[in-house]
């Protein structure tokens, strides 16, 4: 059976480490806050200008300047720190800021990401991913294994205008985990989703992957 | 008393004499969080046209820069992101708008330097993208960056929490975000406020935009601060 949502972002959850800071996309990966193991200490990035997110509010605590990325009410925690835009991406930019775990339309098998937009769709703009892919220290990509019409989204090469070029360290999809120890290296397959074969797998991969 | 005063008494009289046809105005806010609402209302009043506006977002309709586009004021948009405003998209696909897309932190970061002096700087982000088109590259240890230019504008319109007379600002939570480093690029900035008070009302060591950089000040006359995605969580859940 393939992973649903909530299994995608707990499966992204077990590459959080104690101690990181991590920012976290909008969609799938902002589900992974959810599942950060309790003696666990990761501090969460939003680059709109905060370190050390914290849930959302209760109704009726909504503070209007008080907002993730994606314009979301949260709350603050006793570790928190505000900054302005350009600290906040010269703290991306500068590497500090241990994973970034973001969606995709598509990756490539050299590790390109294309998060940002289709040609001929109106195009809303990139926000913070490709300052995002370029600064981060390791990237994780969640998304599901095919598109809506079934076509593979880990692919030879990106059809999509790119966020980054041999950016991705890790992909997750409903139906497999590929890594690679480096950025010059291919993807290996080093997990399946239960009851997932590799045949299907297989089939519905076009990228050249180590299996 | 030396020196004009920076206070001025509403958003209208703030911009007297400052905007015209054809300028480059910079706008604070992340989404609707941290706008300066009263002084996009006025500078809609002054009914400027041919605007290039550099911001994070556009507004959506009916609020904040929405407010701009509906009156076809704006004819260019520097943003990193713009899809909460159906007029936006309206009005970019008749061909009536341009949009120059730029990376949120190379936004920042042009806008930073810009105000700092800095003629450009060179950039990982973007690197092999559209955003690469046309600008300087250059490969150091095998990593290729490319050159972004520093921008700066007319006028910059900045929303604070709390500033004093000398137009020392104190911004509150993730309304900060763009706005001191838009308050540090234009020719002539204008700040409005929630709390306008008197000098020595606010720590000098916790001011985050030094009065240097704020020509004029205004405490805005209504807040309306919208909530663009309202999430909350149940009372006894986690």
């Amino acid at each position: 059976m393939p992973w649903t949502r909530e299994q995608l972002a707990q499966r992204a959850a077990r590459e959080l480490r104690d101690g990181y800071y991590v920012n976290l996309g909008i969609g799938i990966p902002t589900l992974v806050a959810n599942y950060i193991p309790p003696d666990m200490k990761v501090v969460l990035q939003s680059e709109n200008g905060m370190l050390g997110m914290g849930p959302f509010p209760y109704e009726g605590e909504e503070d209007p300047d008080l907002i993730n990325a994606g314009k979301q009410t949260i709350t603050e925690l006793p570790t928190t720190s505000y900054f302005s835009s350009a600290d906040s991406f010269a703290m991306i930019r500068g590497g500090h800021i241990d994973l970034s775990i973001l969606g995709a339309m598509e990756v490539s098998e050299q590790g390109d990401l294309a998060n940002w937009m289709v040609p001929g769709k109106m195009v809303k703009g990139m926000g913070g991913a490709m300052d995002l892919v370029a600064g981060a220290k390791r990237i994780v990509v969640v998304m599901e294994h095919t598109a809506k019409d079934g076509t593979p989204k880990l692919k030879p090469r990106c059809e999509l205008p790119l966020t980054g070029s041999r950016v991705v360290d890790m992909v997750i999809t409903d139906l497999a985990v590929f890594a690679r120890t480096d950025r010059r290296s291919r993807f290996k397959l080093i997990e399946l989703a239960p009851d997932v074969t590799l045949d299907e797998v297989r089939a519905k991969t076009t990228a050249q992957v180590d299996y | 008393m030396a020196g004009a005063s920076k206070v001025y008494p509403n958003a209208k009289a703030a911009l007297d004499g400052i905007v015209a046809d054809g300028m480059t105005i910079m706008c604070g806010g992340f989404g609707l969080c941290g706008i300066p609402e009263n002084l996009i209302l006025a500078l809609r009043d002054t009914g400027v046209r041919n605007l290039t506006v550099i911001s994070n977002n556009a507004g959506v309709d009916g609020q904040g820069l929405g407010l701009l586009l509906e009156t076809r004021q704006i004819k260019k948009m520097i943003s990193s992101y713009v899809g909460e405003n159906r007029e936006f998209e309206r009005q970019f696909l008749a061909g009536e708008l341009e949009i120059e897309f730029n990376p949120q932190g190379t936004l920042a970061e042009r806008i930073r330097a810009g105000g700092a002096g800095i003629y450009g700087f060179y950039t990982k982000t973007g690197a092999g993208t559209v955003v690469a088109e046309g600008k300087e590259t250059r490969v150091v240890d095998g990593q290729t960056y490319i050159l972004e230019t520093g921008l700066t504008a007319d006028i910059a319109l900045v929303k604070a929490w709390k500033g004093d007379t000398e137009g020392n600002l104190v911004y509150r939570k993730t309304a900060r975000n763009f706005n001191p480093v838009m308050a540090t690029a234009a020719r002539i900035t204008v700040a409005e406020v929630e709390h306008l008070v008197e000098p020595g009302e606010l720590d000098p060591d916790c001011i985050h935009t030094p009065g240097i950089y704020v020509k004029r000040i205004i405490q805005g006359e209504r807040y309306v601060k919208a909530i663009e995605q309202r999430t909350v969580r149940k009372r006894g859940v986690a």
